[in-house]
């Protein structure tokens, strides 16, 4: 559920503690400034389990920004992010057990194997890792496990950075155009996946220019215009 | 399924994933070495032969030819993984930052400072330096290395997002390298006076420590 | 004390603030400094010792004292900026900077051409001017950090990690040096023995001292205005500002 709160005044400077709520993750009057203009002003809403929200908006609207900030990789000129009801800066290693996050970058490193570049992924979040391989080939790179990342394509490399998802076990999954360089079945088989997490209780936090053929009775849009002040 | 697991864990994993990037990038190793070598063979070619000025010099040159090429290296240690988005993947996992930069820190003084050290006694024979500093140098250079590659790393985790850090970087810490020059080069100088150097030693112990 | 500071954690109080204070700095900067330089130059007595060229000490010895005295400021607005997440902390540091770096400047130059007929040399490695030399090269790169940052609040908090970083650094380098000295013999020039002043001339010099921080006020104060409306630009009220300003 998605709904609009401007009038509660919640600092997490101050520590007031929010009551806790069933949402997983809820944004407080955030406020991004980018280049001397507002992407956007007191921006409020909360994710809930079982939201697949898309974040819209044209080209510089600030969509990565809000992302970035949802993450906690940038800070919001004003306002904070609450996860279970405390400020996600305070609560960084709690909060990041339950949150995945793929940017625009894929964060593999072209030294290591598709394997060993998994394997690092997973360990760091406490993931034993007895079936890399496994999860390789559900994003289709059977036979490339032992190959540079550096020697693989774009698109693979995506996948090497996608198939984190297949594992993971975060509830909340913020992902910064998670379909680009995947071909048509790959997407297929990404929102066959969306629609399992949102079922058990997790929430998908996305943008992308691809459409996506979700149904709409599934997916929420919080829609960012692109101000010029 | 997921477990916590410990600090150590988190240590090593860190550790050896950035000793193996190094390993299949040798030239990111062998260059700042090449690079320290080069400085010092430049000093004897440029002041002349001399070996009582040269065993004068020989403390504040491999001091100074060890910081630049320790800045030369720096960078390494956060920018490559800043720029394929790795860097970001680390911050976002669930483990304490600071055992992650320290392990980051560790690779980097292993890769850069240990070579160093290790080059180092050949150097001095170039460099005519008195024996009885030998001891010495290298224990400063042991103890020196990794407050160059802590200092450093605070200068890079400023840098790293901007476009073009390289120079920026020297200029931010250059002048907080100095305490570390002056007091390994002191050391080394009154060691080949035959007079004590623990003391010199204790402070770039603290040093460390502080780093 | 939240309370009371809270009004001006408010860009557009703070910059009306600013703007009522300018002028009494302004004007009592200038009329300290007119009192203590036409005092300092004109009526002070002459030193026997250093006959007239001792009186650079009415430029010299304030803008050394305050260059320390900017770093600190800067190093607590930081501080606070960082603590508190003050973007008008930040901008205070963001403001100090340059005047720190330009007075320390000034307490360098004029502390060389003190020392050329004093000491004989235009420059000595002491504890004093290296630590002043190295406070430059930190300010140097305060300044560095701010430019090269987009993000106005990305670089306050990056210039603002290393003043702090600097905070430290200054006592170690001022006191590796003074012992590096001790190490290197012979090097060492016997600094200038500090004479019991005369009161006839340590009245111009407190003087000029108020004059300068004074002074730097009025200079920080503009320039905090200016990184105040540049940081605010889009905000409504710097847009009735610059509309008041057209006509």
């Amino acid at each position: 559920m998605l709904y609009w709160r401007s009038n509660q005044l919640q600092s997490c400077i101050k520590g007031i503690q929010y009551p806790m709520s069933s949402s997983l993750l809820s944004a407080n009057k955030l406020t991004c400034i980018r280049e001397e203009r507002i992407l956007f002003d007191e921006l409020s809403f909360d994710i809930n389990p079982g939201d697949l929200i898309q974040i819209e908006g044209p080209n510089g609207a600030g969509k990565t920004s809000l992302l970035r900030i949802l993450a906690g990789l940038s800070r919001p000129y004003d306002g904070h992010v609450e996860f279970n009801g405390d400020c996600i800066t305070r609560c960084r290693e709690e909060f990041y057990e339950h949150l995945m996050f793929i940017g625009h970058l894929a964060g593999v490193k072209g030294e290591l194997t598709a394997q060993e570049n998994l394997d690092f992924n997973l360990q760091m979040h406490g993931d034993n890792c007895d079936d890399i391989d496994g999860a390789l080939a559900s994003v289709n790179l059977t036979g490339f496990e032992d190959a540079l990342a550096s020697h693989l394509s774009a698109g693979q490399n995506r996948r090497i950075a996608l198939a984190r998802l297949w594992r993971s076990h975060a509830k909340i999954w913020i992902l910064d155009e998670p379909y680009t360089a995947i071909d048509k079945a790959g997407i297929v088989e990404l929102e066959k996946l969306f629609i399992n997490h949102i079922d058990n209780g997790g929430a998908v936090i996305l943008t992308s220019h691809q459409d996506i053929t979700i149904g709409a009775d599934r997916l929420k849009r919080i829609t960012l215009d692109y101000n010029f002040y | 399924m997921n477990q916590p697991i410990s600090y150590w864990q988190t240590f090593s994993i860190v550790l050896k994933r950035d000793l193996q990037v190094a390993v299949r990038n040798k030239g990111d190793v062998f260059n700042p070495l090449i690079f320290f070598v080069i400085v010092i063979t430049l000093f004897p070619l440029g002041i002349g032969s001399d070996s009582a000025i040269l065993s004068r010099i020989a403390p504040g040159v491999i001091w100074v030819a060890a910081l630049l090429s320790a800045l030369l290296s720096l960078e390494r240690l956060f920018k490559n993984d800043y720029n394929d988005g790795s860097l970001e993947q680390m911050l976002l996992s669930p483990q304490p930052l600071f055992i992650m930069v320290f392990a980051k820190v560790l690779a980097h003084w292993l890769l850069t400072g240990v070579p160093i050290i290790l080059v180092a006694p050949l150097l001095a024979l170039l460099l005519h330096m008195e024996e009885a500093a030998y001891g010495a140098r290298i224990i400063t250079l042991l103890l020196g290395t990794p407050v160059l590659s802590l200092i450093g790393a605070i200068g890079v985790a400023l840098t790293v997002g901007i476009k073009k850090g390289g120079v920026l970087l020297s200029l931010l810490i250059l002048p907080l390298y100095i305490p570390v020059l002056i007091f390994s080069t002191g050391a080394i100088e009154a060691a080949a006076l035959n007079m004590p150097y623990t003391g010199h030693l204790a402070i770039i112990a603290a040093l460390l420590m502080g780093a | 004390m939240w309370k009371w500071l809270h009004p001006y954690a408010q860009p557009e109080r703070t910059y009306q603030l600013a703007t009522k204070l300018l002028p009494w700095f302004a004007v009592s900067s200038f009329i300290t400094l007119v009192i203590g330089f036409v005092w300092g130059l004109a009526f002070a007595p002459v030193d026997y010792q250093q006959g007239q060229s001792y009186r650079i000490i009415f430029i010299h010895v304030p803008t050394a004292s305050l260059s320390m005295t900017i770093y600190m400021a800067m190093a607590t607005a930081s501080l606070i900026g960082m603590v508190w997440q003050l973007k008008l902390s930040d901008a205070a540091a963001a403001a100090m900077a340059p005047i720190g770096a330009v007075i320390t400047v000034i307490a360098l130059f004029t502390g060389s051409f003190w020392g050329k007929p004093m000491w004989g040399t235009w420059w000595i490695w002491d504890a004093r001017l290296t630590s002043e030399l190295i406070l430059l090269f930190l300010y140097l790169g305060v300044i560095a950090l701010h430019s090269s940052f987009e993000d106005k609040v990305l670089a306050g908090r990056a210039a603002g990690i290393l003043t702090l970083v600097g905070v430290i650094n200054i006592p170690i380098i001022k006191y590796s040096v003074e012992w590096w000295n001790t190490l290197h013999q012979g090097a060492t020039i016997s600094k200038l023995e500090k004479p019991s002043m005369d009161t006839e001339m340590l009245i111009p010099l407190l003087i000029n001292i108020l004059g300068f921080a004074l002074l730097i006020a009025a200079l920080t104060i503009v320039r905090f205005r200016n990184e105040v409306i540049a940081r605010n630009t889009m905000r409504p009220w710097v847009k009735e500002l610059v509309a008041k300003e057209a006509q």
